[in-house]
Protein backbone atom coordinates (compact mmCIF):
# COMPACT_ATOMS: atom_id res chain seq x y z
CA UNK A 1 0.00 0.00 0.00
CA UNK A 2 2.77 2.16 1.15
CA UNK A 3 4.63 1.34 -2.12
CA UNK A 4 1.97 2.16 -4.21
CA UNK A 5 1.29 5.69 -2.66
CA UNK A 6 5.40 6.09 -2.99
CA UNK A 7 5.33 5.27 -6.93
CA UNK A 8 1.74 7.47 -7.09
CA UNK A 9 3.69 10.56 -5.75
CA UNK A 10 6.62 9.89 -7.66
CA UNK A 11 4.62 9.56 -11.24
CA UNK A 12 2.59 12.65 -10.20
CA UNK A 13 5.69 14.90 -9.20
CA UNK A 14 7.83 13.65 -12.55
CA UNK A 15 4.55 15.05 -14.27
CA UNK A 16 4.64 18.30 -12.78
CA UNK A 17 8.52 18.37 -13.49
CA UNK A 18 7.58 18.20 -16.96
CA UNK A 19 5.21 20.08 -17.31
CA UNK A 20 6.99 22.92 -15.82
CA UNK A 21 9.84 22.18 -17.84
CA UNK A 22 8.20 22.30 -21.26
CA UNK A 23 6.54 25.59 -20.05
CA UNK A 24 10.26 26.77 -20.08
CA UNK A 25 11.20 25.57 -22.84
CA UNK A 26 7.90 27.06 -24.58
CA UNK A 27 8.16 30.16 -22.55
CA UNK A 28 12.45 30.22 -24.06
CA UNK A 29 10.96 29.59 -27.98
CA UNK A 30 8.35 32.11 -27.83
CA UNK A 31 11.20 35.23 -27.14
CA UNK A 32 13.79 33.98 -29.41
CA UNK A 33 13.84 33.33 -32.84
CA UNK A 34 13.43 31.11 -35.40
CA UNK A 35 9.54 31.47 -35.57
CA UNK A 36 7.39 29.19 -37.68
CA UNK A 37 4.86 32.00 -39.35
CA UNK A 38 3.07 29.40 -41.56
CA UNK A 39 2.42 26.90 -38.67
CA UNK A 40 1.01 29.34 -36.50
CA UNK A 41 -1.47 30.86 -39.09
CA UNK A 42 -2.36 26.99 -39.69
CA UNK A 43 -3.33 26.65 -35.96
CA UNK A 44 -5.09 29.96 -35.68
CA UNK A 45 -7.37 28.45 -38.67
CA UNK A 46 -7.56 25.28 -37.26
CA UNK A 47 -8.35 26.30 -33.55
CA UNK A 48 -10.16 29.57 -34.13
CA UNK A 49 -12.38 29.25 -37.26
CA UNK A 50 -12.36 25.34 -36.36
CA UNK A 51 -13.90 25.94 -33.06
CA UNK A 52 -16.37 28.63 -34.34
CA UNK A 53 -19.49 26.57 -34.56
CA UNK A 54 -19.52 25.21 -31.31
CA UNK A 55 -18.63 28.37 -29.49
CA UNK A 56 -21.81 29.99 -31.30
CA UNK A 57 -24.00 27.34 -30.57
CA UNK A 58 -22.97 26.95 -26.67
CA UNK A 59 -22.94 30.53 -26.62
CA UNK A 60 -26.19 31.29 -28.03
CA UNK A 61 -27.91 28.30 -26.07
CA UNK A 62 -26.49 28.98 -22.61
CA UNK A 63 -27.38 33.34 -23.21
CA UNK A 64 -30.93 32.32 -24.19
CA UNK A 65 -31.62 29.17 -21.40
CA UNK A 66 -30.21 32.24 -19.11
CA UNK A 67 -32.74 34.41 -20.45
CA UNK A 68 -35.81 31.73 -19.89
CA UNK A 69 -34.60 30.82 -16.53
CA UNK A 70 -33.80 34.45 -15.08
CA UNK A 71 -37.11 35.95 -16.22
CA UNK A 72 -39.13 32.99 -14.20
CA UNK A 73 -36.97 34.15 -10.96
CA UNK A 74 -36.89 37.84 -11.94
CA UNK A 75 -40.63 37.75 -12.44
CA UNK A 76 -41.05 37.22 -8.38
CA UNK A 77 -39.73 40.46 -7.85
CA UNK A 78 -41.28 42.23 -10.73
CA UNK A 79 -37.98 42.49 -11.95
CA UNK A 80 -38.46 41.10 -15.55
CA UNK A 81 -37.37 44.29 -17.00
CA UNK A 82 -33.68 43.84 -15.62
CA UNK A 83 -32.67 40.14 -17.37
CA UNK A 84 -30.90 41.31 -19.82
CA UNK A 85 -28.75 42.74 -16.90
CA UNK A 86 -28.18 39.40 -15.94
CA UNK A 87 -27.74 37.96 -19.37
CA UNK A 88 -24.73 40.57 -20.23
CA UNK A 89 -22.96 40.05 -17.12
CA UNK A 90 -23.35 36.86 -16.48
CA UNK A 91 -22.06 36.12 -19.93
CA UNK A 92 -19.08 38.11 -19.72
CA UNK A 93 -17.98 37.39 -16.54
CA UNK A 94 -18.25 34.07 -16.11
CA UNK A 95 -20.44 31.55 -18.31
CA UNK A 96 -19.07 32.88 -21.83
CA UNK A 97 -15.10 32.21 -20.84
CA UNK A 98 -15.75 28.93 -18.53
CA UNK A 99 -18.12 27.44 -21.05
CA UNK A 100 -15.77 28.34 -24.14
CA UNK A 101 -12.72 26.90 -22.33
CA UNK A 102 -14.67 23.47 -21.84
CA UNK A 103 -15.20 23.48 -25.13
CA UNK A 104 -11.87 23.94 -26.32
CA UNK A 105 -10.92 21.58 -23.72
CA UNK A 106 -12.88 18.96 -25.26
CA UNK A 107 -12.19 20.39 -29.15
CA UNK A 108 -8.60 21.14 -29.30
CA UNK A 109 -6.80 19.88 -26.22
CA UNK A 110 -8.06 16.25 -27.27
CA UNK A 111 -7.01 17.21 -30.78
CA UNK A 112 -3.89 18.39 -29.69
CA UNK A 113 -3.18 15.37 -27.25
CA UNK A 114 -3.78 12.95 -30.29
CA UNK A 115 -2.18 14.45 -32.63
CA UNK A 116 1.15 14.70 -30.72
CA UNK A 117 0.77 11.60 -29.57
CA UNK A 118 0.51 10.16 -32.91
CA UNK A 119 3.45 11.39 -33.87
CA UNK A 120 5.32 10.38 -30.26
CA UNK A 121 4.41 6.65 -31.41
CA UNK A 122 5.41 6.80 -34.77
CA UNK A 123 8.87 8.37 -34.01
CA UNK A 124 8.11 11.39 -35.82
CA UNK A 125 8.97 13.62 -32.78
CA UNK A 126 12.56 11.55 -32.98
CA UNK A 127 12.76 12.49 -36.25
CA UNK A 128 12.44 16.17 -36.16
CA UNK A 129 14.79 16.44 -33.96
CA UNK A 130 17.04 13.83 -36.20
CA UNK A 131 16.42 16.42 -38.74
CA UNK A 132 17.49 18.92 -36.28
CA UNK A 133 14.10 20.94 -35.74
CA UNK A 134 13.13 21.45 -31.97
CA UNK A 135 9.59 19.83 -31.60
CA UNK A 136 8.70 22.69 -29.20
CA UNK A 137 9.45 25.34 -31.34
CA UNK A 138 7.88 23.86 -34.50
CA UNK A 139 4.96 22.34 -32.74
CA UNK A 140 4.49 23.74 -29.38
CA UNK A 141 4.52 27.58 -29.82
CA UNK A 142 2.53 27.40 -33.02
CA UNK A 143 -0.47 25.56 -30.77
CA UNK A 144 0.43 28.19 -27.79
CA UNK A 145 0.56 31.15 -29.59
CA UNK A 146 -3.00 30.44 -31.50
CA UNK A 147 -4.77 29.26 -28.28
CA UNK A 148 -3.58 32.55 -26.30
CA UNK A 149 -4.75 34.50 -29.14
CA UNK A 150 -7.87 32.82 -30.26
CA UNK A 151 -9.58 32.08 -26.60
CA UNK A 152 -10.60 36.12 -26.07
CA UNK A 153 -11.84 36.33 -29.42
CA UNK A 154 -13.82 32.56 -28.97
CA UNK A 155 -14.86 33.93 -25.85
CA UNK A 156 -15.95 37.45 -27.08
CA UNK A 157 -18.10 35.92 -29.84
CA UNK A 158 -19.43 33.27 -27.32
CA UNK A 159 -20.44 36.30 -24.84
CA UNK A 160 -22.19 38.11 -28.14
CA UNK A 161 -24.25 35.32 -29.32
CA UNK A 162 -24.97 34.47 -25.82
CA UNK A 163 -26.45 38.36 -25.20
CA UNK A 164 -28.40 38.09 -28.73
CA UNK A 165 -29.57 34.43 -27.64
CA UNK A 166 -30.87 36.53 -24.90
CA UNK A 167 -32.66 39.33 -26.44
CA UNK A 168 -34.40 36.37 -28.40
CA UNK A 169 -35.75 34.89 -25.55
CA UNK A 170 -36.55 38.29 -23.76
CA UNK A 171 -38.24 39.51 -26.58
CA UNK A 172 -39.87 36.81 -28.36
CA UNK A 173 -41.23 34.97 -24.97
CA UNK A 174 -40.71 37.06 -21.82
CA UNK A 175 -41.89 39.90 -23.82
CA UNK A 176 -39.98 42.29 -22.51
CA UNK A 177 -39.27 45.82 -25.11
CA UNK A 178 -36.11 45.23 -27.01
CA UNK A 179 -35.09 48.86 -26.38
CA UNK A 180 -35.07 48.05 -22.48
CA UNK A 181 -33.42 44.87 -23.46
CA UNK A 182 -30.40 46.44 -24.57
CA UNK A 183 -30.54 49.32 -22.09
CA UNK A 184 -30.10 46.52 -19.50
CA UNK A 185 -27.59 44.79 -20.77
CA UNK A 186 -25.89 48.33 -21.05
CA UNK A 187 -25.94 49.48 -17.73
CA UNK A 188 -24.96 45.58 -16.50
CA UNK A 189 -21.98 45.92 -17.94
CA UNK A 190 -18.45 47.62 -16.01
CA UNK A 191 -14.93 48.13 -17.68
CA UNK A 192 -13.95 46.03 -15.14
CA UNK A 193 -15.80 43.00 -16.72
CA UNK A 194 -14.66 43.68 -19.92
CA UNK A 195 -11.49 43.21 -18.46
CA UNK A 196 -11.88 40.27 -16.59
CA UNK A 197 -13.70 38.59 -19.71
CA UNK A 198 -10.20 39.03 -21.91
CA UNK A 199 -8.24 38.06 -18.81
CA UNK A 200 -9.92 34.62 -18.35
CA UNK A 201 -10.12 33.18 -21.52
CA UNK A 202 -6.47 34.33 -22.15
CA UNK A 203 -5.01 32.28 -19.19
CA UNK A 204 -7.69 28.83 -19.96
CA UNK A 205 -6.31 28.99 -23.36
CA UNK A 206 -3.19 29.23 -22.15
CA UNK A 207 -3.53 25.96 -19.78
CA UNK A 208 -5.79 24.22 -22.57
CA UNK A 209 -3.38 24.17 -25.12
CA UNK A 210 -0.31 23.35 -23.29
CA UNK A 211 -1.95 20.75 -21.53
CA UNK A 212 -2.94 19.25 -24.63
CA UNK A 213 0.76 19.59 -25.22
CA UNK A 214 2.36 18.07 -22.50
CA UNK A 215 -0.12 14.80 -22.51
CA UNK A 216 0.40 14.29 -26.13
CA UNK A 217 4.43 14.51 -25.93
CA UNK A 218 4.41 12.49 -22.66
CA UNK A 219 2.35 9.31 -25.07
CA UNK A 220 3.80 5.85 -24.69
CA UNK A 221 2.17 3.08 -25.68
CA UNK A 222 1.16 2.49 -28.78
CA UNK A 223 -2.02 3.35 -30.78
CA UNK A 224 -3.78 2.16 -26.85
CA UNK A 225 -1.55 5.11 -25.64
CA UNK A 226 -2.94 7.73 -28.00
CA UNK A 227 -6.41 6.93 -26.59
CA UNK A 228 -5.65 7.12 -23.24
CA UNK A 229 -3.56 10.31 -23.78
CA UNK A 230 -6.56 12.05 -25.56
CA UNK A 231 -8.82 11.00 -22.68
CA UNK A 232 -6.18 12.27 -20.13
CA UNK A 233 -5.85 15.68 -21.88
CA UNK A 234 -9.91 16.38 -22.00
CA UNK A 235 -10.23 15.07 -18.32
CA UNK A 236 -7.13 17.45 -17.39
CA UNK A 237 -7.87 20.52 -19.48
CA UNK A 238 -11.97 20.25 -18.13
CA UNK A 239 -10.34 20.40 -14.69
CA UNK A 240 -8.08 23.21 -15.48
CA UNK A 241 -10.55 25.45 -16.43
CA UNK A 242 -12.85 25.18 -13.73
CA UNK A 243 -9.88 25.34 -11.16
CA UNK A 244 -8.21 28.17 -13.28
CA UNK A 245 -11.28 30.08 -13.33
CA UNK A 246 -11.23 30.20 -10.00
CA UNK A 247 -8.01 31.21 -9.08
CA UNK A 248 -8.20 34.10 -11.75
CA UNK A 249 -11.51 35.60 -10.77
CA UNK A 250 -10.36 35.69 -7.31
CA UNK A 251 -7.40 37.65 -8.34
CA UNK A 252 -8.98 39.79 -10.67
CA UNK A 253 -11.08 40.45 -8.04
CA UNK A 254 -8.95 41.79 -5.72
CA UNK A 255 -6.95 43.71 -8.50
CA UNK A 256 -10.12 45.52 -10.66
CA UNK A 257 -12.84 45.72 -7.88
CA UNK B 1 41.86 8.02 -39.98
CA UNK B 2 39.76 9.45 -37.26
CA UNK B 3 36.58 7.19 -36.60
CA UNK B 4 33.28 8.83 -37.57
CA UNK B 5 31.78 7.35 -34.28
CA UNK B 6 33.03 6.01 -31.45
CA UNK B 7 31.38 4.29 -28.23
CA UNK B 8 33.39 3.64 -25.00
CA UNK B 9 31.91 1.58 -21.91
CA UNK B 10 28.32 2.85 -23.04
CA UNK B 11 25.83 1.84 -20.71
CA UNK B 12 21.98 1.89 -20.10
CA UNK B 13 19.29 0.81 -18.42
CA UNK B 14 15.68 2.00 -17.78
CA UNK B 15 14.55 1.43 -13.95
CA UNK B 16 15.68 -2.12 -13.06
CA UNK B 17 15.95 -3.09 -17.05
CA UNK B 18 19.32 -3.26 -18.09
CA UNK B 19 19.10 -2.34 -22.05
CA UNK B 20 22.80 -1.60 -23.17
CA UNK B 21 25.86 -3.12 -21.09
CA UNK B 22 29.56 -2.37 -21.32
CA UNK B 23 29.70 -1.65 -25.41
CA UNK B 24 32.34 -0.03 -26.97
CA UNK B 25 32.74 0.03 -30.76
CA UNK B 26 34.13 1.92 -33.80
CA UNK B 27 33.51 3.10 -37.32
CA UNK B 28 35.60 4.54 -39.82
CA UNK B 29 34.63 7.07 -42.60
CA UNK B 30 32.87 5.40 -45.28
CA UNK B 31 32.60 1.85 -43.63
CA UNK B 32 29.56 0.24 -42.67
CA UNK B 33 28.88 -1.71 -39.02
CA UNK B 34 25.77 -4.06 -39.22
CA UNK B 35 23.97 -4.30 -35.64
CA UNK B 36 22.50 -7.50 -35.22
CA UNK B 37 20.55 -9.22 -32.67
CA UNK B 38 16.85 -10.38 -31.34
CA UNK B 39 13.83 -8.58 -30.45
CA UNK B 40 14.73 -5.99 -26.97
CA UNK B 41 18.90 -6.66 -27.28
CA UNK B 42 19.25 -2.45 -27.57
CA UNK B 43 20.29 -2.13 -31.06
CA UNK B 44 17.51 0.47 -31.80
CA UNK B 45 18.57 2.48 -28.84
CA UNK B 46 22.18 2.03 -29.69
CA UNK B 47 20.89 4.57 -32.42
CA UNK B 48 19.18 6.64 -30.77
CA UNK B 49 21.96 7.01 -28.25
CA UNK B 50 24.32 8.01 -31.34
CA UNK B 51 21.55 10.55 -32.52
CA UNK B 52 21.72 11.95 -29.04
CA UNK B 53 17.19 11.30 -28.75
CA UNK B 54 18.80 9.08 -25.51
CA UNK B 55 21.36 9.76 -23.26
CA UNK B 56 23.91 6.83 -22.07
CA UNK B 57 24.24 6.25 -17.86
CA UNK B 58 27.61 5.62 -18.10
CA UNK B 59 30.46 5.75 -20.90
CA UNK B 60 31.53 8.27 -23.64
CA UNK B 61 30.31 8.70 -27.40
CA UNK B 62 31.61 10.38 -29.78
CA UNK B 63 30.46 11.02 -33.86
CA UNK B 64 32.51 13.27 -36.11
CA UNK B 65 35.01 13.94 -33.14
CA UNK B 66 32.57 15.72 -31.00
CA UNK B 67 31.25 14.09 -27.52
CA UNK B 68 27.94 13.71 -27.68
CA UNK B 69 27.07 12.01 -24.77
CA UNK B 70 26.85 15.23 -22.32
CA UNK B 71 26.26 17.96 -24.95
CA UNK B 72 22.62 19.97 -24.80
CA UNK B 73 19.97 19.53 -27.36
CA UNK B 74 21.08 23.02 -28.57
CA UNK B 75 24.57 21.96 -29.53
CA UNK B 76 23.45 18.31 -30.44
CA UNK B 77 21.52 20.22 -33.37
CA UNK B 78 24.87 21.29 -35.08
CA UNK B 79 26.31 17.75 -34.49
CA UNK B 80 22.86 16.06 -36.30
CA UNK B 81 23.54 18.29 -39.26
CA UNK B 82 25.78 15.56 -40.28
CA UNK B 83 23.51 12.60 -39.51
CA UNK B 84 20.26 11.00 -41.50
CA UNK B 85 18.17 8.61 -39.82
CA UNK B 86 15.95 6.11 -41.55
CA UNK B 87 13.59 5.21 -38.82
CA UNK B 88 11.45 1.55 -38.51
CA UNK B 89 8.33 2.34 -40.47
CA UNK B 90 9.79 5.15 -41.92
CA UNK B 91 8.30 8.08 -39.76
CA UNK B 92 7.41 10.37 -42.29
CA UNK B 93 5.45 13.32 -41.54
CA UNK B 94 1.40 12.28 -42.23
CA UNK B 95 0.41 16.08 -42.48
CA UNK B 96 3.11 16.61 -45.65
CA UNK B 97 3.63 15.42 -49.19
CA UNK B 98 6.60 13.02 -50.57
CA UNK B 99 8.17 16.46 -51.81
CA UNK B 100 7.71 18.24 -48.05
CA UNK B 101 9.20 15.63 -46.29
CA UNK B 102 12.10 14.89 -48.44
CA UNK B 103 13.23 18.59 -48.59
CA UNK B 104 12.20 19.03 -45.13
CA UNK B 105 15.58 19.54 -43.95
CA UNK B 106 16.55 21.86 -46.65
CA UNK B 107 13.40 23.98 -46.52
CA UNK B 108 14.00 24.12 -42.37
CA UNK B 109 17.88 25.69 -42.99
CA UNK B 110 16.79 27.72 -45.70
CA UNK B 111 18.22 26.62 -48.97
CA UNK B 112 17.34 28.42 -51.64
CA UNK B 113 13.98 26.80 -52.90
CA UNK B 114 15.34 26.21 -56.37
CA UNK B 115 18.61 24.68 -54.98
CA UNK B 116 16.36 22.83 -52.83
CA UNK B 117 13.67 20.98 -55.18
CA UNK B 118 16.44 20.32 -57.52
CA UNK B 119 18.04 18.04 -54.28
CA UNK B 120 14.46 16.44 -53.71
CA UNK B 121 14.31 15.78 -57.68
CA UNK B 122 17.78 14.23 -57.45
CA UNK B 123 17.39 12.18 -54.28
CA UNK B 124 13.72 11.13 -55.43
CA UNK B 125 15.46 9.79 -58.49
CA UNK B 126 17.85 8.41 -56.52
CA UNK B 127 15.13 5.38 -55.11
CA UNK B 128 13.04 5.50 -58.15
CA UNK B 129 10.47 7.41 -56.67
CA UNK B 130 10.36 10.85 -58.59
CA UNK B 131 6.93 10.48 -59.60
CA UNK B 132 5.42 10.35 -56.01
CA UNK B 133 7.25 13.40 -55.66
CA UNK B 134 3.29 14.67 -54.81
CA UNK B 135 1.67 11.91 -53.24
CA UNK B 136 1.01 12.02 -49.50
CA UNK B 137 2.53 9.13 -47.21
CA UNK B 138 -0.39 7.60 -46.71
CA UNK B 139 -0.80 6.66 -50.36
CA UNK B 140 2.61 5.28 -50.72
CA UNK B 141 2.60 1.37 -49.75
CA UNK B 142 5.40 -0.04 -46.95
CA UNK B 143 8.75 -0.25 -49.00
CA UNK B 144 8.07 3.37 -50.86
CA UNK B 145 7.29 4.65 -47.74
CA UNK B 146 10.87 3.24 -46.24
CA UNK B 147 12.46 4.41 -49.71
CA UNK B 148 11.05 8.07 -49.16
CA UNK B 149 12.56 7.93 -45.52
CA UNK B 150 16.06 7.21 -47.04
CA UNK B 151 15.98 9.55 -49.13
CA UNK B 152 14.90 12.11 -46.78
CA UNK B 153 17.50 10.58 -44.36
CA UNK B 154 20.03 11.38 -47.65
CA UNK B 155 18.75 14.76 -48.58
CA UNK B 156 21.45 16.65 -47.02
CA UNK B 157 23.58 15.27 -47.93
CA UNK B 158 24.90 14.12 -44.36
CA UNK B 159 28.66 12.12 -43.72
CA UNK B 160 26.75 9.55 -41.56
CA UNK B 161 23.35 6.85 -41.93
CA UNK B 162 21.64 5.45 -39.60
CA UNK B 163 19.08 2.84 -40.81
CA UNK B 164 16.83 1.46 -38.24
CA UNK B 165 15.46 -1.92 -39.80
CA UNK B 166 15.16 0.07 -43.08
CA UNK B 167 13.72 -3.56 -44.02
CA UNK B 168 12.06 -5.32 -41.60
CA UNK B 169 8.33 -6.21 -42.70
CA UNK B 170 8.84 -5.89 -46.59
CA UNK B 171 8.67 -8.83 -49.25
CA UNK B 172 11.66 -9.74 -50.16
CA UNK B 173 11.83 -7.85 -53.52
CA UNK B 174 11.16 -4.65 -52.28
CA UNK B 175 13.58 -5.15 -49.42
CA UNK B 176 16.39 -5.82 -51.97
CA UNK B 177 15.52 -2.54 -53.35
CA UNK B 178 15.76 -0.54 -50.15
CA UNK B 179 19.35 -2.69 -49.78
CA UNK B 180 20.72 -1.94 -52.35
CA UNK B 181 20.18 1.91 -51.56
CA UNK B 182 22.03 1.82 -49.12
CA UNK B 183 25.33 -0.27 -50.96
CA UNK B 184 24.91 2.89 -53.69
CA UNK B 185 24.50 5.17 -51.06
CA UNK B 186 27.94 3.62 -49.45
CA UNK B 187 29.98 3.27 -52.53
CA UNK B 188 28.60 5.68 -54.49
CA UNK B 189 28.32 8.75 -51.48
CA UNK B 190 30.90 7.81 -49.92
CA UNK B 191 28.34 6.93 -46.55
CA UNK B 192 29.21 5.96 -43.52
CA UNK B 193 26.83 3.67 -42.30
CA UNK B 194 25.29 2.04 -39.49
CA UNK B 195 22.40 -0.79 -40.18
CA UNK B 196 20.34 -2.01 -37.34
CA UNK B 197 18.48 -5.56 -38.43
CA UNK B 198 17.82 -8.75 -37.68
CA UNK B 199 17.06 -9.64 -41.55
CA UNK B 200 20.40 -11.84 -41.75
CA UNK B 201 20.09 -11.66 -45.58
CA UNK B 202 19.87 -8.13 -46.12
CA UNK B 203 22.67 -7.77 -43.86
CA UNK B 204 24.67 -10.20 -45.61
CA UNK B 205 24.04 -8.57 -48.87
CA UNK B 206 25.17 -5.11 -48.06
CA UNK B 207 28.02 -6.37 -46.34
CA UNK B 208 29.29 -8.46 -49.08
CA UNK B 209 28.28 -6.63 -52.20
CA UNK B 210 29.73 -3.54 -53.72
CA UNK B 211 27.67 -0.98 -56.59
CA UNK B 212 28.98 -0.08 -59.65
CA UNK B 213 27.91 1.87 -63.06
CA UNK B 214 27.86 0.33 -66.26
CA UNK B 215 26.89 2.24 -68.87
CA UNK B 216 24.55 4.60 -67.06
CA UNK B 217 22.99 1.53 -65.05
CA UNK B 218 24.00 0.30 -61.64
CA UNK B 219 25.30 -3.51 -61.22
CA UNK B 220 25.51 -4.82 -57.73
CA UNK B 221 28.52 -7.60 -57.44
CA UNK B 222 30.48 -9.24 -54.61
CA UNK B 223 32.70 -7.37 -53.55
CA UNK B 224 36.05 -7.87 -53.30
CA UNK B 225 37.92 -8.68 -49.84
CA UNK B 226 39.01 -5.53 -48.94
CA UNK B 227 36.38 -4.03 -49.44
CA UNK B 228 34.04 -6.41 -47.57
CA UNK B 229 36.50 -6.08 -44.64
CA UNK B 230 35.04 -2.57 -44.67
CA UNK B 231 31.68 -3.88 -43.28
CA UNK B 232 31.95 -5.31 -39.87
CA UNK B 233 29.16 -6.96 -37.88
CA UNK B 234 28.15 -6.63 -34.25
CA UNK B 235 25.57 -9.22 -32.43
CA UNK B 236 24.37 -7.81 -29.50
CA UNK B 237 23.07 -9.90 -26.77
CA UNK B 238 20.78 -8.61 -23.55
CA UNK B 239 22.68 -5.52 -24.20
CA UNK B 240 26.10 -6.94 -24.79
CA UNK B 241 28.34 -7.29 -27.63
CA UNK B 242 29.09 -11.14 -27.83
CA UNK B 243 30.30 -10.71 -31.48
CA UNK B 244 32.64 -8.18 -33.29
CA UNK B 245 34.18 -9.36 -36.58
CA UNK B 246 33.53 -9.61 -40.50
CA UNK B 247 30.82 -11.30 -42.36
CA UNK B 248 33.41 -14.66 -42.45
CA UNK B 249 34.30 -14.26 -39.51
CA UNK B 250 30.34 -14.55 -38.30
CA UNK B 251 29.77 -17.52 -40.77
CA UNK B 252 32.39 -19.10 -39.00
CA UNK B 253 31.82 -18.51 -35.53
CA UNK B 254 30.89 -21.75 -33.18
CA UNK B 255 29.35 -19.46 -30.53
CA UNK B 256 25.92 -21.44 -29.91
CA UNK B 257 23.87 -17.98 -29.91
CA UNK B 258 25.33 -17.11 -32.98
CA UNK B 259 25.05 -20.42 -34.31
CA UNK B 260 20.74 -20.75 -33.43
CA UNK B 261 20.81 -16.88 -34.57
CA UNK B 262 22.33 -17.36 -38.17
CA UNK B 263 19.86 -21.15 -38.89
Amino acid sequence: MFELLERWLKSAILEVQEYVRLQAATIRAMTSPPFYYRDIIMQLDAIGVGSLTVVVLTGFFTGAVLALQSGITLDQFGARPFVGRLVSASMLKELGPVLTGLMLAGRIGSGIAAELGSMVVTDQINALRALGTDPVRKLVVPRVAAGLLMAPILTIIADTVGILGGWMIAVFQLRVASSLYWTSVIDGLYPNDAWMSLIKPFCLGYAIVTIGCHVGLRTSGGTQGVGNATTSAVVAASVAVIAVDFFVTRLLITLLY
Amino acid sequence: MDPSIELKHVSLAFDDKVVLKDVSFELLPGHTKVILGGSGSGKSTTLKLILGLLKPDGGTIWVNGKRVDQISEQDMMAVRADIGMVFQEGALFDSLTVEENVGFKLYEENVPEEDADRRVQEVLGFVGLDEFIDRMPSELSGGQRRRVAIARAMAAKPGILLYDEATTGLDPITAMTVDEEMVKLRDFEGVTSIIVTHQLRDAFFVATHEAARQNRHVKFTPADPQKADEAEFIMLKDGVVCFEGNATELRASSDPYIRQFLS
